[in-house]
């Protein structure tokens, strides 16, 4: 059993037991490891009487440094709004319009704004403002609600058929489909297609103008310039919103999409929006 | 010596060695752990939070099926940049019925703890189906076929009565509607007062632009739409959260 | 006659799967039943040309039960290399996001496959491989129990499969590293159970009078597993007919439960069973005795009792209290030096026979194994730090480290002793070829390299454009440009990722190769014939 036997490269005794031809060396614990192990339990205890740590029956001990990660970040945010307090309290006080035209505040206001839109827009209007499928670009200038300053704000502020907001933007297109015959469709399709010159069917434009006078000028105009009280865009702009030629349109007459852009107010307060108007109005498409 | 000779004693004796190991390993997890379930102010008082709507908590098993907390945390941290980017920073309450967790550990893709109506059902839609569609940059897989897929429900108050047995607070009204509000919250066309009733703040609709049949996309839209939505902050006492 | 009633249960059981698939309550429950039914079928009929009516022969009780371990050790090359492949795929699925097929293998069900395939297929293969060839040898002990250890081979072979088809189908808890549903969950209990059974029997009945450090650590790892596992899975299913269950705890409590189930799967499963590896094999293979008796108590004990405490780290900011919060990154930093412990023994058992590691590429990749130990548990302790985990939280920076680990240190300690094991296990004079070993030493180094390296800046550089302010202090970057910036990262990633595993291949090949008895005819490795040879002559 238990001998004492001394390991012959080494020269160091071991503790005498083998398993399997493994023994094991008599050999102290290193002095830099223990000391830094104790160093470690030493900062450990000064660390959790620093800070919050001990639970104990009603609550955890708070530190004597009385830390708080929630508190902290508190402080951070009021740091942050009071750097930038001067323009905040002027872009509170003013109009989209005044802000835009005062050309430190309009300078700020785009920063800010541009900021607010990297983290909250792009996932629809993408990137550079130019939109997807559906979602539209913001750099032309194609609005289907307005692109005076104002007219941007109140879009951010109550978004569009945002069901949970009374003052949104409301518009519904009804679905043709069940109003006007399929003819009657790819007639109308065709005429709204030849408006920005895209056409194939040429004989179709004329019956199509007599379809759009009596079921679609109403809300696009008779010019079919749209009509941006209503969010009816603009038919002889060559943008779309929901893909260019016949096909595209024809489905949107039959069963139109009615996009939906949430309310942004009580997300990020009206400063926030005021300076993603500015920003938006900036981008090169504001009226 | 003495050190080694004590230790002798367990080394010679396995039983010893196990029940010493396992006393060994316990104590961590009792002194951190159990507190959480006794001390007050663990969970913050708030005012908003209800349990999940049968149609919520159908996309939140979704949510978790697909593996989504893989990518997307549901947790903003209490830093500036972070409650810049997406909002209050999360609170324990907000997730006080959540079973399981997804807090989630890894942003492949952002957090989601506040996602609710900061899109559209239409964006969500398509983003799930076609993701690079609407994000170009994006590295999200395909969801499409959730679209085609019906909700299969045998019994959903089964699931609520499971969430109640684990402490969730259903009560007997919620678990005998569980299989009607599961197919009425997303239908454009039926009577939801009943279902917001008892699920106050409930999104309702059509979420998928399908009105014909409620799939999955429909469940999975209607857990994101309300994601973070449900704490009313104006009631909130921030300096009694600090713990 | 012999295996009777395994075949008679087998059969029941089959059935009884039959019966759930037939009337689950949701598809994939369904769906995961039938692969049941049909993986047990696979059971009966390997079990049907077993059996024998002629009177088992009877056991040397002095002799050692190898074929569990054989089974073993061929099984963890086989996951290993499983687990890497589908490491590779997702890491590809990052880069080119139209290589993800849903349903099925979509980034979100196929991530789970890849972390349970290497942590529990293939590290717990060899983990249990190299337990009960440890177990038995440093005892001087036959297996307990006869049989039992097949049991518990083939029934965590079982779980492995119901887990991983389960994650395809959509069964998963969410939970990260205990994804597994109620009822495989309630599998693997029983096989564990039979496991600490097995390990435990076999020490009791141990012919030395002292348990060897490496059993102290094995036993630990099972027995906290054992704990782990239970607790963290604690969960109500809504039907006892279907797959989806819910935690038993929510929010808050829920998150401290799994964290620190999730940071004690990587204490107990990757470090202290891999410890237990370590303290057989690399004396073994250095012909050294341990370093340190001394140094192995006190680590042994410090270990176990402070890394069970150190779960909170995980959580840094978020909605845990700051009270759990500052115990995690306290304990995480108290955690250093035992860690530390098992790589001053690990590393200095070589003190003596440095030579080996020119000459040995088995040493050479122990060595390497345990380096990487040393950092990845240098570098834990500094990212629980929570000034550094504020930027590393969320990052590539985490699959970083927890992949120096795992590769490093948990996949080449295992290589290391599987190369040990084999050619005693079939009874080989050798391993095929020496210089295949060299090869993968090389190529899982290297992978490892470039993986940890590009882990690392992608991280940060994540870390720090989510939070970048320009001068007047508004963020620069949305989330997308950020997602945008990581690309080249992800590619390079997976690059390295592919190194490691074409280093895996090539030790399957080694092994199989071994294992079919050949023995490649090769020059001896550089440096292992004496400085001053002889000049070899033309002529014979």
């Amino acid at each position: 059993m238990s001998s004492e036997h001394i390991d012959e490269v080494s020269g160091i005794s071991t503790t005498g037991h083998e398993w399997d031809g493994i023994r094991e060396l008599n050999n102290p614990l290193p002095r830099w490891w223990v000391t830094t192990f104790y160093i470690t339990i030493v900062w450990a205890i000064g660390y959790t009487i620093a800070y919050p740590a001990w639970p104990m029956l009603t609550s955890a001990t708070r530190g004597v440094l009385g830390y708080s990660s929630r508190n902290h970040v508190k402080n951070e945010l009021a740091a942050a709004e009071a750097a930038k307090a001067k323009y905040v309290a002027a872009v509170e006080s003013k109009t989209v319009s005044e802000i835009a035209a005062d050309d430190a505040l309009r300078e700020f206001a785009v920063a800010a704004g541009g900021a607010a839109f990297r983290v909250n827009c792009v996932q629809c209007h993408g990137s550079g403002a130019q939109g997807s499928k559906g979602f539209p670009n913001l750099n032309d200038d194609d609005w289907l609600w307005g692109g005076k300053a104002e007219q941007i704000q109140q879009t951010i502020t109550h978004g569009i058929r945002f069901a949970s907001d009374p003052d949104t933007r409301v518009s519904e297109m009804p679905a043709f489909g069940d109003i006007i015959t399929a003819d009657q469709i790819a007639q109308v399709s065709t005429y709204v297609a030849s408006l920005s010159g895209l056409v194939r069917d040429a004989r179709l434009i004329e019956p199509g103008a007599n379809v759009f006078a009596e079921n679609c000028a109403a809300c696009h105009g008779e010019n079919a310039k749209g009509n941006k009280e209503l969010g009816a865009p603009d038919l002889t702009d060559a943008i779309w919103l929901y893909g260019p030629g016949e096909t595209a349109i024809a489905a949107q007459v039959r069963a139109p999409k009615h996009g939906v852009m949430p309310a942004w107010i009580g997300r990020l307060g009206e400063t926030k929006v005021k300076e993603l108007a500015v920003y938006i109005h900036s981008l090169g498409g504001g009226e | 010596m003495g050190l080694m000779d004590k230790h002798a004693i367990i080394e010679k004796n396995a039983t010893l060695l196990l029940v010493g190991s396992l006393l060994v390993v316990t104590v961590g997890g009792i002194v951190e752990i159990a507190p959480l379930f006794y001390l007050d102010n663990t969970i913050e008082k708030v005012e908003g939070m209800r349990p999940y709507s049968p149609l919520e908590l159908a996309g939140r098993n979704i949510y978790v099926r697909e593996g989504c907390y893989l990518c997307h945390s549901q947790m903003i941290r209490p830093f500036r940049d972070e409650v810049e980017r997406y909002g209050h920073y999360s609170l324990a309450a907000e997730s006080m019925y959540d079973h399981p967790f997804q807090w989630g550990s890894k942003r492949t893709g952002p957090d989601l703890a506040r996602v609710g109506d900061r899109y559209s059902n239409g964006w969500h839609v398509q983003h799930l189906a076609e993701p690079r569609s609407v994000v170009p940059e994006s590295i999200m897989p395909s969801y499409a076929f959730l679209k085609d897929t019906p909700i299969e429900v045998k019994d959903f108050s089964t699931h609520l009565v499971a969430n109640g047995r684990v402490g969730v607070p259903y009560t007997d009204d919620m678990i005998a509607n569980a299989n009607a509000d599961l197919m009425i919250q997303a239908d454009p066309n039926a009577d939801t007062s009943g279902l917001e009733g008892r699920y106050p703040r409930a999104k309702v609709g059509d979420f998928d632009g399908n009105p014909q049949q409620v799939t999955e996309m429909d469940a999975l839209v209607a857990y994101l739409q309300m994601l973070g939505t449900l704490v009313d902050f104006k009631t909130y006492d921030e300096a009694a959260g600090y713990r | 006659m012999k295996i009777g009633i395994e075949i008679v249960a087998l059969g029941l059981f089959a059935f009884m799967a039959l019966v759930a698939a037939g009337f689950g309550v949701d598809e994939p429950f369904r769906q995961h039943m039938w692969v049941l039914f049909f993986v047990l079928l696979g059971f009966i009929a390997i079990l049907l040309r077993n059996t024998s009516f002629a009177p088992a022969a009877p056991v040397d009780p002095s002799a050692y039960m190898d074929g569990p371990i054989r089974y073993g050790a061929i099984a963890t090359m086989f996951w290993g290399v499983v687990g890497m492949l589908v490491g590779v795929v997702i890491a590809l699925q990052l880069a080119n996001p139209d290589l993800n097929v849903e349903p099925w293998f979509n980034f979100g069900r196929l991530r789970p496959l890849h972390t349970s395939g290497v942590v529990f297929a293939f590290g717990g293969n060899a983990l249990l491989c190299t337990s009960l060839y440890v177990v038995q040898r440093t005892c001087r002990a036959r297996l307990f129990g006869g049989d039992l250890a097949w049991f518990v081979f083939w029934g965590y072979q079982l779980f492995i499969v119901m887990a991983a088809t389960g994650y395809l189908l959509g069964i998963t808890e969410s939970r990260e590293y205990a994804e597994p549903e109620w009822y495989v969950d309630l599998w693997l209990t029983i096989v564990w159970v039979a496991y600490l059974l097995l390990f435990l029997g076999t020490i009791l009945k141990r012919k030395e009078p002292h348990i060897y450090v490496a059993n102290w650590f094995y036993l630990s790892f099972i027995v906290t597993i054992a704990m782990l596992h239970v607790i963290n899975n604690l969960s109500m299913p809504a039907s006892f007919l279907g797959s989806k269950s819910y935690s038993a705890f929510s929010g808050v409590q829920d998150a401290l439960t799994q964290w620190w189930y999730g940071h004690n799967a990587v204490g107990f499963f990757l470090t202290a069973g891999f410890l237990g590896m370590m303290y057989y094999f690399v004396p073994k293979q250095a012909n050294r005795p341990v370093y340190s008796y001394r140094l192995s108590i006190i680590h042994f004990w410090a270990l176990i009792f402070l890394y069970i405490w150190a779960g909170p780290h995980h959580l840094h900011y978020t909605a845990l209290p700051d009270w759990a919060q500052t115990l995690g990154m306290a304990f995480s930093i108290m955690l250093w030096m035992p860690s530390w412990g098992g790589m001053i023994n690990g590393l200095m058992t070589l003190s003596g026979a440095w030579d080996k590691l020119r000459t040995d590429p088995i040493i050479r990749m122990m060595v390497m194994a345990v380096a990487f130990y040393g950092m990845s548990t240098f570098e834990g302790p500094m990212m629980s730090i929570k000034t550094i985990n504020s930027l590393s939280h969320y990052t590539d920076w985490t699959i970083g480290h927890v992949h120096s680990g795992a590769l490093g240190w948990v996949g080449m300690i295992s290589f290391g002793a599987i190369y040990y094991m084999v050619p005693k296990l079939w009874n080989r004079e050798r391993l095929y070829s020496l210089r295949l070993v060299t090869w993968h030493f090389w190529l899982a180094t290297l992978g490892i390299v470039v993986y940890a390296a590009v882990m690392w800046v992608s991280g940060i550089m994540q870390g720090l454009m989510w939070r970048e302010y320009d001068e007047q202090g508004f963020l620069v970057y949305s989330f997308a440009e950020t997602v945008a910036a990581m690309h080249p990262y992800y590619i390079m990633r997976a690059i390295g990722g592919a190194m490691y595993l074409s280093g895996a291949l090539i030790m399957a090949w080694n092994i199989a190769m071994t294992i079919l008895g050949h023995q490649r005819e090769e020059e001896p490795m550089p440096g292992s014939i004496p400085a001053l040879r002889p000049a070899r002559s033309g002529a014979r």
